[in-house]
């Protein structure tokens, strides 16, 4: 459960998010779609708790992460948008360093990386090291140790950036899966994405959020049956705004 | 807990990788020459290695030890593994923590690979093997204050480069504001007052009480107090780049 209230953050003089308040319930994938710079990153950057949010809270299964940021961590699985990894580790060893620092120790651990290993279609490369992967497996490594611990909620930054289509197939029913149980929090740039694993999508310009359904209600309030054009409409060019 | 766990993985990417073996292996050399070339070990007999021997340490540590600290959170900062440091149920301080403890413990092991000295001088003379030891002590202590300068360094950088070169200035800072011939220098310069608290922040006065054996309450603030308020200041560093 995720319960994002007035969160706000301004960075200087510029206001990055703007009072954003939405939540998301187990057996629920939100979607979260904007242009890029619209606010999505540090919005989940916030709620994971590596950035402290300058007013607001977010709440993960009733614990703040501003007041209990290390008890509310113990909840959250987080893909970072880049993937972030450490090179000179093997991808076991990397899995087995995240499942020890979350707390995992003994059989559990080792469990607990067998497990994720085989949901993300690890196997051949588990004993790689990582700076020789291929992005694909980057990606999923760092996907692998978001689910570790098997989380509660899942915060996942572009999820399947960077994947050719079978791994964004791949990826997309992986979410689709975990969500039938946890709370998931993903954002993309690719609408149909929005169609084949989401059960509601907000889209965020600028900080707010300006549209917020199931994927028919926004399809329907578009009037044309286009995504794509709905996201035009509401959100603003690169263009307009530097004008 | 977390943060031995860190400590491990720390240490374990000091070896996987060529960095350790190679500033180990260079100190080692160095440290030798420079023993039995400019400190004439032979020739004067130094049993107690007073001048022959840890005399060089500090110039040898100014340029070897931000060689170990550059990465500590350069690397993390440039990789984006930051991000995952931070949203993992752990705190800064056992990131700081761990990563300090894992570079001293290189320096420590490079420290203990000098122990053929010690065995030479037993067999060759009757020395002060309680002097010895507090030389030994005396190293280890600038090296770890090298080492958290290098690490606050590190802390405002994403770039390796930049932070060897900032540390090592600042490490020959310390080395150099507190050296006889060059305080004699100044004094003639400057006001008393100004030279004083120039070489309040050298190394040698506490370098050389422990290195003659003698433990004063001074060197003991002020090595605690030149390593932690390094450490505390990457802490300070490090939440300020989040807000």
């Amino acid at each position: 459960m995720i319960e994002v209230e007035s969160l706000t953050k301004q960075f200087g003089t510029k206001l990055a998010v703007d009072n954003l308040s939405f939540s998301v319930k187990p057996g629920e994938v939100l979607g979260f779609l904007g242009p890029n710079g619209a606010g999505k990153s540090t919005t989940m950057r916030m709620v994971t708790g590596f950035f402290p949010p300058t007013s607001g809270d977010a709440k993960i299964c009733g614990i703040s992460i501003v007041d209990n940021p290390a008890k509310a961590k113990t909840k959250i699985g987080y893909l970072p948008e880049s993937a972030p990894l450490y090179q000179d580790m093997t991808v076991t060893s990397f899995l087995k360093f995240c499942a020890e620092i979350r707390g995992l120790r003994g059989s559990r651990k080792r469990d607990a990386v067998e497990r994720a290993i085989e949901t993300c279609f690890l196997q051949n490369v588990a004993r790689q090291s990582i700076d020789t992967l291929s992005k694909g497996y980057r990606h999923r490594t760092c996907l692998a140790q978001a689910l570790l611990h098997d989380p509660e909620v899942l915060i996942l930054d572009e999820p399947t950036d960077g994947l050719d289509p079978n791994q964004k197939y791949e990826v997309r029913q992986l979410i689709k899966r975990l969500g039938t149980t946890k709370a998931i929090l993903f954002s993309t740039h690719i609408l149909e994405e929005v169609e084949a694993a989401c059960t509601r999508a907000v889209i965020v310009d600028r900080g707010k959020i300006v549209a917020d359904g199931t994927p028919a209600e926004l399809i329907e309030q578009s009037g044309t049956g286009s995504l794509t054009d709905l996201f035009r409409t509401v959100t603003t060019r690169d263009t307009e705004a530097a004008a | 807990m977390s943060f031995l766990t860190i400590y491990k993985r720390e240490l374990k990417s000091y070896f996987t990788q060529p960095t350790a073996y190679a500033v180990i292996v260079i100190f080692l050399l160095f440290s030798m020459i420079m023993t039995f070339s400019f400190g004439q070990f032979i020739k004067v007999g130094d049993a107690s290695l007073e001048w022959s021997f840890f005399f060089w340490h500090p110039w040898l540590f100014m340029l070897l030890a931000p060689a170990v600290g550059m990465k500590l959170w350069a690397d993390e900062q440039r990789n984006g593994t930051v991000e995952l440091l931070g949203t993992f149920p752990t705190s800064t301080w056992s990131a700081i923590l761990g990563k300090f403890l894992s570079a001293a413990t290189v320096w420590l092991i490079a420290l203990a690979l000098t122990f053929p000295i010690v065995i030479t001088v037993n067999y060759l003379g009757e020395p002060d093997n309680g002097a010895i030891a507090a030389g030994y002590l005396g190293s280890f202590l600038v090296c770890c204050t090298f080492l958290a300068v290098t690490m606050l360094v590190s802390a405002f950088t994403r770039d390796q480069v930049v932070c060897l070169i900032v540390s090592v200035f600042v490490c020959v800072l310390m080395v150099l504001c507190s050296y006889d011939d060059l305080v004699m220098q100044f004094s003639k310069m400057a006001p008393t007052s100004v030279v004083e608290a120039f070489t309040s922040f050298g190394v040698w006065d506490h370098f050389s009480s422990l290195n003659r054996g003698l433990f004063r309450v001074q060197d003991a603030v002020w090595f605690a107090s030149l390593i932690f308020i390094p450490l505390l200041g990457t802490s300070a560093i490090l939440s300020a780049k989040r807000a």
